[in-house]
């Protein structure tokens, strides 16, 4: 049972790490707790929902499905595109709420603006899909047996094999591109970075691309693994939150490995607590690193 | 670049400050030429770091201009200042703790073309050898001189017309502040214009051609180095030194 | 037009008890800088603390002493106060996002209680019967309805002037010198740590009187009355009406719920009945919109505070 539960609290933090890499850079380099950002897991998965039924169309190869997967090549690219729709909607939230704000108004007033941002986004994925939940594929799938008596679905590995390349292709990009290395030096010093001659408000535009797109990824393996409901990303507040404070926040790594933490530890609390209860430990999560670290993991604030 | 008559710097009328409406500098004039070296000096919150930001473009300017080669630059956002010929050294924080000596100087080459800033990084890496050797390493690890000549090879990236340094010995141990002033010569020597704000104003003015005295964002004195290190006014007002003392005997 | 009255008395009851807690949030972020993003919490805990004490005795379920309305009152204030002290003392190095998201949590955990312990909440089904205090007072739905309102008001005056006189106490300007520089209030002997944790208390108590009104009022409380839309409707109340100012306060407790009832009366009259279940999601949006927008174009709110640079500002210069 133990290996059991291990395996589903990696699989789980996999998906909470997607999600919190954009949540950690964007604490860091905006200085604020985006609240909605959860909210852009949810319109992922949702936008992956149409761009598949409209790749589904096509027919002829396209039905097919890969392997032992549940879906086929028109998930992947409906995946793709919910990134870039995610990306354009967190562009879009950037310009005409986010930086606005933080120009006329201050961080805390972007945390306001980012609850109300949070709230219509999700209450706008229940109009336009309703609130009863989808799924996919319909695809039956059986499940591998791994030693030590593990079960696994085929699209959990895969779920498991994509977050390993995301986190590579975002280690390379950080360190290998001028952009990335322009991204880590504005998360430790934008003002340095600004009379070196970065243009720092393009950098954060990347900073929203990069964060939204692992959303929606994340927002897509949830629903390929779980399923989708407007509540998706809402219940992953907390642990996202968890995941960008527990590896601080601006830290690729950190998020990836706080995404594990709080996955594992979700799925290995309920050996010991109730399951209902299973929501508040992400919370507890920060709560004790917080006690820890009271000024948390923001570094110093510039005003 | 410049024209042999014009300013690299002219610095007119400035009124700045950190919020509108609340200015710290009053009218500020500075120029500084083609290979010369300018000391700001001045007692505590007479606005000389909020000066050597307003050029670098990171303090709002609400009256006056800065003109760079006869072209005013207050409307121009800093990160494009960096590419149009001013290179700045901030007091604190001025290197990326975080990356790597080499990254440090790809941040200050992020303006130029992929090719041209990886010439330029090793045509310093020439010039600062210590930084070649160590390029891997995070500049985190640096000692706060070699911090400093990281800063300024940063900021010399970009080949700039003038460079800016905020309090550039601070917290360097003489050897290492002497090693700077030797570097900050040498620029000047290839016909960088230098404009230094300076706490240790004596080893600045000793290092420099001209200097100006800032108090209560205001212009008080100027001349050249050698005259206002001789000036008993400087001593006394300014640098809280007893009466008739002046910075130094003039030099004969 | 007895329709009409009846329900503005409806309206005005409603509006005040959620303007008492916006006075309380007006307290801890206003007045103090505190960001309390687990309203619905401390409300929430008032509601439970208020149905237990004076709701009637039930097989195995806890409470159902059957109390007088005012010993519940205290009791719910009481308990959401020590509440509030549990977190304080847990949280009370925290600042801004981290106390945001700290809280945030507090209140998901609080509602998950509320969810599942049974035997002290009732679970999923709440608790219902809970007496309302003007049953036996006045005859006809009506009239208890206006005495219900008579004593929101009072109870809302009061909570009021408390506030307003607390501010204006030397106490309250030690909040305000935290609020803007927590550094120079500590060097005047001060403990602005203490000070803030005695805000954040004194705020949530605002929160749990207004829970149990809330549930006098309605008769039942159910876990799915905190959900954390409510903490986000309390701080758009703020919002609009303006932080800082207690006025500003009750004022965007009335606006934002009378677009609530007004859109909600629009959406069920208007809406075709196929799309009636996401009138609830047509509401939220509604509000988020408001939340934004406001914060976009007049971010001190209809009646904010008066403007001033603040100390803190000025400290920036070199």
């Amino acid at each position: 049972m133990f290996l059991q539960h291990l395996a589903d609290g990696i699989l789980s933090g996999a998906i909470v790490s997607l999600g919190a890499i954009g949540l950690s850079f964007t604490m860091k380099m905006l200085r604020f707790a985006n609240f909605s950002h959860s909210e852009l897991l949810t319109w992922g998965a949702y936008a992956a929902l149409v761009f598949l039924s409209f790749f589904s169309t096509f027919g002829g190869f396209f039905d097919q499905t890969i392997g032992p997967f549940s879906f086929g090549l028109p998930l992947l690219f409906a995946m793709a595109c919910a990134c870039i729709t995610t990306s354009l909607i967190a562009m879009f939230l950037h310009l005409y709420v986010f930086d606005r704000l933080s120009r006329s108004a201050g961080h805390m007033t972007m945390v306001f603006a980012s609850f109300g941002v949070a709230l219509v986004l999700r209450h706008l994925v229940t109009l336009i899909w309703g609130s009863d939940p989808i799924y996919y594929s319909n695809e039956l799938q059986f499940a591998i047996l791994l030693p030590g008596g593990v079960r696994v679905m085929p699209d959990q590995v895969f779920l498991f094999g994509l977050t390993i390349f995301t986190v590579i292709f975002l280690h390379l990009f950080m360190t290998r591109t001028r952009t990335g290395i322009a991204m880590r030096g504005v998360a430790e010093s934008p003002s340095l970075a600004q009379v070196s001659g970065v243009n720092v408000n393009a950098i954060i535009l990347w900073v929203w691309i990069i964060g939204a797109s692992g959303a929606a990824m994340g927002g897509v393996l949830y629903g390929m693994t779980i399923q989708l409901r407007p509540e998706l990303g809402f219940s992953l507040i907390l642990p996202l939150f968890a995941a960008a404070i527990l590896g601080g926040a601006g830290s690729l790594y950190g998020a990836v490995l706080g995404g594990l933490i709080v996955g594992l530890s979700e799925n290995l609390s309920v050996m010991i607590i109730p399951t209902t209860y299973k929501p508040a430990v992400p919370f507890l999560l920060i709560l004790l690193i917080l006690f820890i670290r009271p000024d948390g993991i923001f570094g110093e604030r510039k005003r | 670049m410049a024209s042999a008559a014009g300013h690299i710097l002219q610095v007119k009328d400035l009124v700045a400050g950190y919020i509108r409406d609340l200015p710290i500098l009053h009218g500020v004039s500075v120029y500084v030429d083609r290979g010369e070296i300018v000391t700001i000096i001045g007692p505590n919150g007479a606005g000389k770091s909020t000066l050597i930001k307003a050029v670098a473009g990171l303090v709002s300017v609400s009256q006056g201009s800065i003109e760079l080669n006869g072209k005013n630059i207050v409307n121009v956002p800093a990160y494009q200042r960096a590419t149009q010929g001013v290179g700045y050294v901030p007091q604190t924080g001025n290197v990326f703790t975080t990356l790597s000596i080499h990254e440090n100087l790809i941040m200050g080459g992020a303006s130029l073309h992929r090719g041209k800033a990886e010439r330029r990084i090793e045509e310093l890496y020439e010039i600062y050898p210590v930084l070649k050797s160590r390029r891997r390493e995070k500049a985190g690890v640096l000692s706060g001189g070699q911090r400093q000549i990281l800063a300024v090879a940063r900021a010399l990236l970009t080949q700039p017309d003038l460079i800016l340094l905020d309090e550039p010995t601070a917290g360097l141990s003489p050897k290492a502040a002497a090693e700077l002033f030797a570097l900050i010569r040498d620029l000047s020597g290839d016909g960088v214009a230098v404009l230094i704000v300076e706490q240790n104003a004596k080893a600045a003015l000793r290092n420099s051609d001209r200097g100006y005295v800032l108090a209560e964002g205001e212009n008080r004195i100027d001349g050249a180095a050698h005259t206002l290190l001789a000036d008993k006014e400087i001593g006394e007002i300014f640098l809280g030194m007893r009466r008739d003392t002046p910075l130094e005997k003039e030099e004969a | 037009m007895i329709g009409l009255v009846s329900y503005l008395v409806f309206f005005l009851i409603l509006s005040l008890i959620f303007g008492i807690a916006v006075l309380g949030l007006n307290l801890q972020w206003g007045f103090t800088g505190l960001f309390n993003a687990g309203v619905a919490g401390f409300i929430g805990i008032g509601a439970y603390t208020m149905a237990i004490l004076t709701g009637p005795s039930r097989d195995a379920v806890f409470g159902g002493f059957e109390l007088p309305f005012v010993i519940g009152l205290i009791g719910a204030m009481v308990v959401s106060g020590i509440a509030a002290l549990a977190v304080g003392i847990v949280t009370h190095k925290l600042k801004h996002e981290y106390l945001a998201v700290a809280t945030f949590g507090i209140a998901v955990t609080i509602q998950l209680v509320c969810l599942n312990w049974e035997y002290l909440t009732g679970g999923t089904l709440g608790l219902i019967g809970i007496p309302n205090p003007t049953k036996d007072l006045a005859e006809g739905p009506l009239a208890q309805n206006a005495l219900f309102l008579c004593i929101v008001i009072s109870l809302g005056l009061i909570t009021f002037i408390a506030i307003e006189n607390i501010v204006k106490s030397p106490w309250g300007r030690m909040l305000k010198a935290i609020r803007e520089d927590e550094i120079a209030s500590s060097s005047l002997g001060k403990d602005p740590a203490r000070i803030r944790l005695e805000a954040f208390v004194l705020g949530c108590m605002a929160m749990g009187l207004s829970g149990a009104l809330y549930v006098s009022f309605i008769g039942y409380v159910s876990p799915w009355d905190f959900l954390p839309i409510l903490t986000f409707q309390i701080w758009t109340m703020l919002i609009v009406g303006g932080s800082a100012n207690n006025r500003g306060a009750l004022l965007g407790a009335l606006i934002v719920w009378g677009v609530w009832t007004m859109s909600g009366y629009v959406i069920s009259n208007v809406v075709p009945s196929e799309i009636q279940a996401q009138g609830g999601a047509m509401q939220a949006i509604l509000i988020g919109l408001i939340l934004v927008v406001m914060l976009l174009l007049r971010p001190r709110g209809l009646i904010g505070e008066e403007l001033q640079v603040s100390r803190h500002a000025r400290s920036l210069n070199d």
